[in-house]
């Protein structure tokens, strides 16, 4: 028979969970239940007096182009901005299997991207690639292409693109070179004796292996390139030109804080915060599952 | 089918050499077993030969053609790892079927194949499941498939028992042998366990620290071993070990006993007898102190000291037999049966 104990009531407890509860009180639930009544007022244009007026500001967005236009610049982006950093950090790690000289300092170079600050990984590729002084736009020269990525909205878009997936290489990096060196070594050697080169190992073997890896990989460098690529934006094309960068998260600090339209801006965010509400429940029903191989 | 040369291979790793000039040639259709203790490099020779491992210095030649440089996949070898290694994300069916779609099997020819093989080992029912959906026994099998369908020219064998319990592998051990046999395909077989290695191979080759001690038959090594390590090795319970003086046609043992023997020998040696060939005899010149008995129905293991020394003795009688402990009982060796090694080189003096 099971023996239950019954531990007598106290305030202990509570007192062990108060100051997570507090955090996340001040720093989540209330800014959040703020964000959601502002999204249903709307301030006039004198900022002297605010009515509410439910939801408005969602039917406006509805109604509005730009916005539209920023949410498929923003899938646009994020696919891009995922796909590149996974393939890139995919294939790194593949190599990584593969070096034995320097294994170490391979690794430590190539997740050193992470610990950069996301403005100091802008601000490196605005100056690599600036117009005038950068060294890109300098080598391009020879090829005869020009770069101007203040005037060239695809440029633009390239660019953060490049600075966006290049910081979170290193992240996926790690999580791939965990997921490769799990896979039992002498499952490679057997395709290898049963005849497969290198690249269709890869192709059959290692990458159906990592696959749950990669699902993992995909709503995280979704959820990054949402929302955590505001730095990097911010300091690379300020969302320009013409709006070319602006992305959902770029336009609600640019609606809200430069344009000033609170309403607004509240309300785009509180479109945000049901994405990434849903996307962290896909992620965490995913992880959920028993893998399937 | 090919026969595989081995010719002063040599294995080092950075500045350990692990494996030092071994050669042997092993003929088509061969079983041989690559036996010896952990460690000693059994497992890096065998993959020497599957192209797993590069050749430091020395030939490996599979069907007359030097391997040293050619690429696993090109050998036409099949391997069975000890993990089994089977792909996890692919059913059994597709795991044996892989080596034949790489190579580009026309579709009809695979599927004959596949189900072939799982006809031989019994797993056809198993063809739609994945890996971790099968008990060690069945994947042991599906390994064995997966090496099968490609009916490569060598096998290679990496411990692919040690995982299962004692009595499937008795089971597997003489299935592996009856298939080697009806497919003809010369194989190499890693094992650091000596009966399955006197049961399954034509030929054994006994490793012992990176050199070869011996390549022979079985037989030949429980009757004629090359060194003390294999007489050691070979044969359970271990061969009994005598310090001895030589003599001519006869050694002395430290505590004064002569045994007698063809042989012409000088100086320090080692008289080894094994268990078996100890027998009792209340005229025996070998008196044993009783320390131990081990009871195991068909024979009766008698562990003591050689009376007056502190050398270890096992002796086997058969039948159940119950002697006091601590009495000296006497045996005589049988004749013919005493092994002479040399104290120094620990070679066999012939
Ligand atoms: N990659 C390696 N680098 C350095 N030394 C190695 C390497 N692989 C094996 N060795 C050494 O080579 C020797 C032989 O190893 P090997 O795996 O062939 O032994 P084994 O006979 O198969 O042993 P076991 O029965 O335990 O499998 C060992 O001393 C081992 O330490
Ligand atoms: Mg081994």
């Amino acid at each position: 028979m099971l023996k239950r104990v019954h531990f007598p009531t106290s305030v202990l407890p509570y007192l062990l969970v108060a100051p997570q509860i507090i955090v996340t009180l001040i720093f989540f639930i209330w800014p959040a239940s703020q964000a959601m009544y502002q999204s249903m007022l709307i301030e006039d244009a004198f900022g002297l007096s605010t009515e509410f007026v439910w939801f408005e500001n969602f039917q406006i967005l509805a109604e509005d182009k730009h916005y539209y236009d920023t949410f498929w610049r923003t899938i646009i982006f994020s696919v891009c901005v995922a796909f590149l950093s996974m393939s890139v950090a995919l294939f790194l790690a593949g190599f990584a299997e593969r070096v034995v000289r320097g294994a170490m300092t391979y690794r430590t170079m190539l997740i050193w991207p992470y610990a950069v600050a996301p403005v100091l990984a802008g601000a490196l590729w605005v100056f690599m690639f600036n117009p005038t002084l950068g060294i890109f736009p300098y080598l391009l020269e020879f090829i005869g292409y020009n770069w101007n990525h203040y005037l060239n909205g695809h440029q633009a878009m390239l660019l953060v693109i490049l600075a966006a997936a290049w910081k979170q290489v290193a992240y996926n990096f790690l999580f791939y070179l965990a997921a490769m060196q799990s896979i039992p070594k002498s499952v490679i050697e057997a395709s290898a004796i049963d005849g497969a080169g290198p690249v269709l190992r890869f192709r059959t073997i290692v990458l159906p292996l990592v696959s749950p890896t990669t699902f993992f990989l995909l709503v995280i460098n979704a959820v990054y390139a949402f929302f955590d690529t505001f730095g990097i934006i911010h300091a690379v094309t300020q969302g320009g030109p013409a709006g070319a960068t602006t992305i959902l998260v770029y336009k609600v600090f640019n609606d809200g804080f430069v344009g000033l339209d609170l309403g607004g801006s509240a309300a785009q965010s509180v479109i945000l915060m049901i994405l990434v509400i849903s996307m962290t429940v896909i992620q965490f029903r995913y992880v959920e599952k028993k893998v399937d191989y | 089918m090919a026969t595989i040369k081995l010719d002063q291979l040599t294995k080092s790793y950075g500045p350990d050499e692990v494996l030092h000039h071994i050669s042997g040639d092993i003929n088509d259709g061969e079983f041989v077993v690559i036996v010896g203790p952990s460690g000693c490099g059994k497992s890096t020779l065998l993959r020497m030969v599957a192209g797993l491992e590069t050749v430091t210095s020395g030939e490996i030649s599979i069907g007359d053609k030097m391997v040293n440089e050619i690429e696993p996949a090109d050998r036409d070898i099949a391997m069975v790892f000890q993990n089994y290694a089977l792909y996890p994300h692919m059913s059994v069916g597709e795991n044996m079927a892989y080596g034949l779609k790489i190579r580009k099997t026309p579709k009809d020819e695979i599927t004959r194949r596949v189900n072939e093989a799982a006809d031989i080992l019994e797993i056809r029912e198993y063809l739609g499941r994945k890996p971790r959906q099968l008990s060690g026994g069945q994947r042991q099998r599906v390994a064995m498939g997966r090496a099968i369908v490609r009916d490569p020219k060598v096998f290679l064998f990496d411990e692919p028992l040690s995982n299962l319990d004692a009595k499937l592998r008795v089971q597997m051990r003489l299935e592996i042998r009856k298939l080697q046999k009806r497919l003809g395909v010369t194989s190499i077989y890693v094992t650091h366990d000596q009966v399955e290695a006197m049961t399954l191979g034509d030929r054994l080759m006994v490793l012992n620290g990176g050199y070869v001690e011996q390549f022979d038959t079985p037989i030949e090594l429980y009757e004629r071993p090359a060194s003390i390590f294999v007489a050691g090795f070979i044969g359970s319970p271990a061969m009994n070990f005598l310090t001895a003086t030589g003599g001519d046609g006869l050694v002395v043992l430290d505590n004064g006993t002569a045994l007698a023997t063809s042989l012409k020998t000088s100086g320090a040696v080692i008289a080894g007898i094994r268990p078996e060939h100890l027998i009792q005899d209340p005229e025996g010149v070998l008196p044993v102190r009783v320390e131990m008995l081990e009871q195991l129905g068909a024979n009766t293991l008698v562990h003591g000291v050689l009376d007056g020394t502190d050398t270890q003795i096992v002796a086997s009688v058969t039948g159940i037999q119950s002697l006091p402990i601590n009495d000296v009982v006497r045996f005589s060796p049988a004749p013919d049966e005493l092994h002479l090694f040399d104290a120094k080189t620990e070679k066999r003096l012939s």
